[in-house]
């Protein structure tokens, strides 16, 4: 079957989609668009965390048929060129990326919170990454990462989330 | 393998009733996993997200009627106060973006026996709405809907519109035993409303046997010990004794086996403490609101 979706703002297509194949596949495999990570399938990581229509989701627990006509964002839609998005300078200068592998799904996952938690507490940012496992740094940057991004960005209020 | 999406009701009906093999997936948080591991290929797909209002709920005849389709996430932001014993359950599912996705009718569908919603459903005697399009609309009452491990009394043509549970009239609880705070299929779990119109407890086991399942000696013997001490109208503090006893019943309507995630003696002890805590917080939630909520 044939997908079309928008990814961070331009339609994709892809052609001979097997339909029970997932957007994270849909992404990664055929729209050339590797960020969004693949690393359980199962929805127990959280790498492959996207929003689709507005909701962070696992890519890999969406069939791709489900996907058509959607709105998605991937992590490839957070900087702006060389910019990078406030989350992802936090990240750098705390230390939060080791491997990197999870670090896509952290910054949508961390994306979700701090637009409807600008200010959140340290219980609200470990709820909602919940969802999210690293296996290199022990989470204490990441949530280092996310306070600082956190405390700029309410600092500035003129900063848009974006995505 | 087709996929076919459906965008009204009465197509999904006939998709299904056409093609009884295909499979329903709405937020694909079981399907998908069978998929992804190959464990499953259906010859179709029967995508559920699409349909017109198949992902809503209404007050209109009384209860609340839950469409299949909304998710666990909408379930805590918009129905935390008729619903709050469902809304505690679904706060303890997966992580939030599991909680996006994944419905209500979609675990119900799987019907595990670790399916944290059922807990609550069977508390608070939750009607299925399933319907086909050769036989029309079903009511099956909660406690008939599971019918083994991971099965449900839908027929291959039908498919669940709704789930019906009344507002609460009472305090309710939810609670679930497992190795982290997210991200846990419980090792056992246990639902409680209390009905004090109708001077009754309602009971739901989740993980501790093929099925989920009521406590019914438990709810016997709280209707009756509750009432004997007139402790409904006094909202008097509950005795020790009587929670005691009524988690140690609740704990022999368990039949659980020993598996990955916890032996069966530790699932029934897991029950009784979980029944006798969830008992206690439920009333004294009942005592400080004086007012009642029935
Ligand atoms: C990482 C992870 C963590 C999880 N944690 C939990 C947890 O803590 N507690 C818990 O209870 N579950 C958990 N689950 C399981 C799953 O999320 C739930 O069972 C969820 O409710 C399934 O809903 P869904 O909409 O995603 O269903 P789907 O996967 O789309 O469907 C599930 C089943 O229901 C059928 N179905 C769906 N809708 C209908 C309908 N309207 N009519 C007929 N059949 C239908 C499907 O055919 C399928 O058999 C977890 C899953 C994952 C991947
Ligand atoms: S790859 Fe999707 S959650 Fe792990
Ligand atoms: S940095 Fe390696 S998994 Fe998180």
């Amino acid at each position: 079957m044939r997908v079309s979706c928008t990814v961070n703002g331009e339609s994709h297509e892809a052609d001979d989609v097997w339909p029970g194949e997932s957007l994270l596949y849909v992404l990664r495999e055929r729209m050339g668009l590797p960020g969004s990570k693949n690393a359980c399938e199962q929805g127990e990581c959280g790498s492959c965390t996207v929003y689709l229509d507005g909701v962070a989701v696992c890519a890999c627990l969406v069939a791709a048929g489900q996907a058509q006509d959607s709105d998605v964002f991937t992590v490839e839609g957070l900087a702006e060129g060389e910019l990078l998005h406030p989350l992802q300078q936090a990240f750098v200068e705390t230390g939060a990326v080791q491997c990197g592998f999870c670090t896509p799904g952290l910054l949508l996952a961390a994306h979700d919170l701090l637009r409807s938690r600008p200010r959140p507490s340290d219980v609200e940012i470990r709820e909602a990454l919940a969802g999210n496992l690293c296996r290199c740094t022990g989470y204490g940057q990441i949530l280092d990462a996310v306070r600082l991004a956190a405390e700029r960005l309410a600092d500035r209020p003129s900063t848009q989330l974006g995505g | 393998m087709d996929f076919l999406q459906p965008g009204t009701w009465s197509d999904a009906l006939a998709a299904k009733a056409e093609r009884p093999a295909a499979v329903p997936i709405a937020g694909g948080t079981d399907v998908m996993v069978e998929m992804n591991f190959d464990r499953h290929r259906p010859e179709a797909l029967l995508d559920l997200t699409r349909v017109e209002g198949l992902a809503a709920w209404d007050t209109d005849d009384g209860p609340v009627r839950l469409g299949a389709g909304v998710t666990y996430s909408r379930v805590i932001t918009e129905l935390g106060d008729r619903l709050p014993g469902l809304a505690m359950a679904s706060r303890t599912v997966g992580s939030p973006q599991i909680r996006n996705r994944g419905t209500v009718g979609g675990n119900l569908g799987s019907a595990s026996p670790a399916g944290d919603a059922h807990p609550v459903l069977l508390a608070t005697d939750a009607v299925v709405e399933v319907e086909s399009a050769a036989n029309g609309v079903r009511h099956i009452s909660i406690g008939d809907f599971f019918t083994g491990v991971k099965r449900n009394a839908l027929a291959p043509d039908e498919l669940i519109a709704a789930v019906r549970l009344p507002a609460a009239s009472g305090p309710q609880q939810y609670a679930k035993i497992g190795t982290r705070n997210a991200m846990v299929i419980a090792v056992a779990a246990f639902g409680l409303a209390l009905h004090p119109a109708e001077r009754r407890v309602g009971t739901g086991i989740g993980s501790a046997a093929p099925t989920p399942r009521r406590a019914p000696a438990a709810e016997q013997y709280a209707a009756t010990a509750l009432d004997e001490a007139n402790l409904w109208d006094s909202r008097d503090p509950l005795p020790p004794s009587i929670a005691t006893r009524f988690g140690d019943l609740v704990a022999e309507a368990a039949a659980p086996i020993d598996d990955v995630r916890g032996t069966a003696r530790y699932r029934v002890h897991c029950l009784s403490v979980l029944a006798r805590r969830t008992l206690l917080w439920a009333w004294a939630e009942y005592r400080r609101d004086e007012t009642g909520k029935g």
